[in-house]
């Protein structure tokens, strides 16, 4: 922690002709390393076989980001980050969690078949996105002030310049938690049974969507042969019937 | 600082969030990994506040509403998943197909049976 002190305190007056890539000041260090646990716990709350431990990597992640905030003079935001990501947040996952009866260990299925795909879509995306940004940004430096981001500052700016958009986000809050108290309420009185809806709402859609997959087969057909007319539109009726009554027999 | 230290973290911050909502069958998992990008904006947010000195201080209220918004969203997306879970007695999403289109599966199933019985028919 001294170490850290005095190298913050030999290197923060650095002039901008002596920034490098190669002589890193000391907040950069830290941030660096912060940054490796951010992104180590983050890997691995995506990846663990184990639900609960997921959500507490996930609750590393976000303090560490924190202390990111904290390290890029935001400090208004990073005790809002605690609170809010720490306090409230990963408790309501843990919560969710726990009232969706997830398994307390491993659980083998936590991931889908799909895992090469979206290991590419994700190596993809970061490739393209760490790409475009150290190009863009390569030569742009942050001059780091303190108090850019106290209470005060933050508190004044709130509320001098974006007090619309602040109420505005307060009534939608209100409204995203009475809208979840309602759903998650649970009411009295019992619903209708749906099964008679799911398949009103199952035969048309598996209709339509045969016909369109059989009408370009049976065009050709009743242009080369007239005679053979008469017989494909026939088939052609008869095929919603065949296709809805698997889904039918499956549904119920 | 240099820019790229935050731009770079949350740039891979936000990729590791699209792997996990890919890949996770859980719903609530895939909540925390939308929290995961979230988080990742705000980064980015609050780095460049920091870097232009913006006099409004955007970015810092823009951090704040993102926070708000996300606590919001987790609210009302763990309600939904609470209430899938009473319909169905799970939280699996790769289950949750019952607003699915049918019609593709049934198409692909359906198509070379209707073809052969058109065939039938026609040499009929």
């Amino acid at each position: 922690m001294s170490t850290a002190a005095t190298l913050l305190a030999a290197t923060g007056s650095l002039e901008p002709a002596a920034r490098s890539f190669l002589s890193p000041t000391g907040q950069e260090v830290v941030f660096l390393l912060v940054g490796i646990a951010v992104f180590g716990s983050a890997l691995v709350s995506v990846t663990t076989k184990q639900l609960v431990h997921a959500a507490l990597w996930l609750v590393v992640a976000l303090g560490g980001l924190a202390v990111e905030f904290l390290l890029l003079t935001a400090e208004f935001i990073a005790w809002v980050q605690v609170l809010i990501y720490l306090g409230s947040v990963v408790v309501l996952v843990l919560f969710g969690l726990m009232l969706t009866k997830a398994p307390i260990g491993r659980s083998p299925d936590a991931d889908s078949k799909n895992r090469w795909v979206a290991l590419v879509v994700a190596l993809a995306s970061a490739g393209t996105l760490v790409t475009l940004v150290v190009d863009a940004f390569r030569t742009s430096w942050i001059d780091l002030g303190a108090g850019g981001g106290s209470a005060a500052v933050t508190g004044a700016s709130l509320f001098r310049h974006w007090v619309l958009p602040f109420e505005a986000l307060s009534v939608l809050l209100l409204a995203a938690l009475v809208g979840a108290i309602v759903l998650s309420r649970g009411d009295k009185r019992r619903v209708p049974p749906p099964r008679a809806a799911k398949l009103r709402a199952g035969r048309p859609v598996g209709s339509n969507g045969t016909v369109a997959a059989t009408a370009p087969r049976t065009a050709p057909d009743a242009a080369a042969s007239p005679a053979a007319a008469p017989g494909t539109a026939a088939a052609d009726a008869a095929a919603p019937d065949a296709a809805t009554a698997p889904s039918a027999s499956e549904e119920s | 600082m240099h820019l790229a230290y935050p731009v770079v973290l949350a740039a891979l911050l936000f990729s590791v969030g699209v792997y996990g909502v890919l890949v996770r069958r859980n719903a609530v998992l895939v909540l925390m990994s939308v929290e995961l990008m979230l988080n990742a904006v705000n980064l980015d947010l609050v780095a460049f506040d920091v870097w232009l000195r913006d006099s409004l201080h955007a970015g810092q209220a823009l951090t704040l509403f993102t926070i708000t918004i996300a606590a919001a969203e987790i609210g009302l997306g763990l309600a939904i998943v609470l209430l899938l879970f009473r319909a169905r007695g799970t939280a699996d999403i790769d289950r949750a197909t019952a607003l699915g289109d049918p019609a593709e599966s049934l198409a692909v199933e359906e198509a070379p049976t209707g073809a052969e019985a058109l065939k039938g028919q026609t040499a009929a």
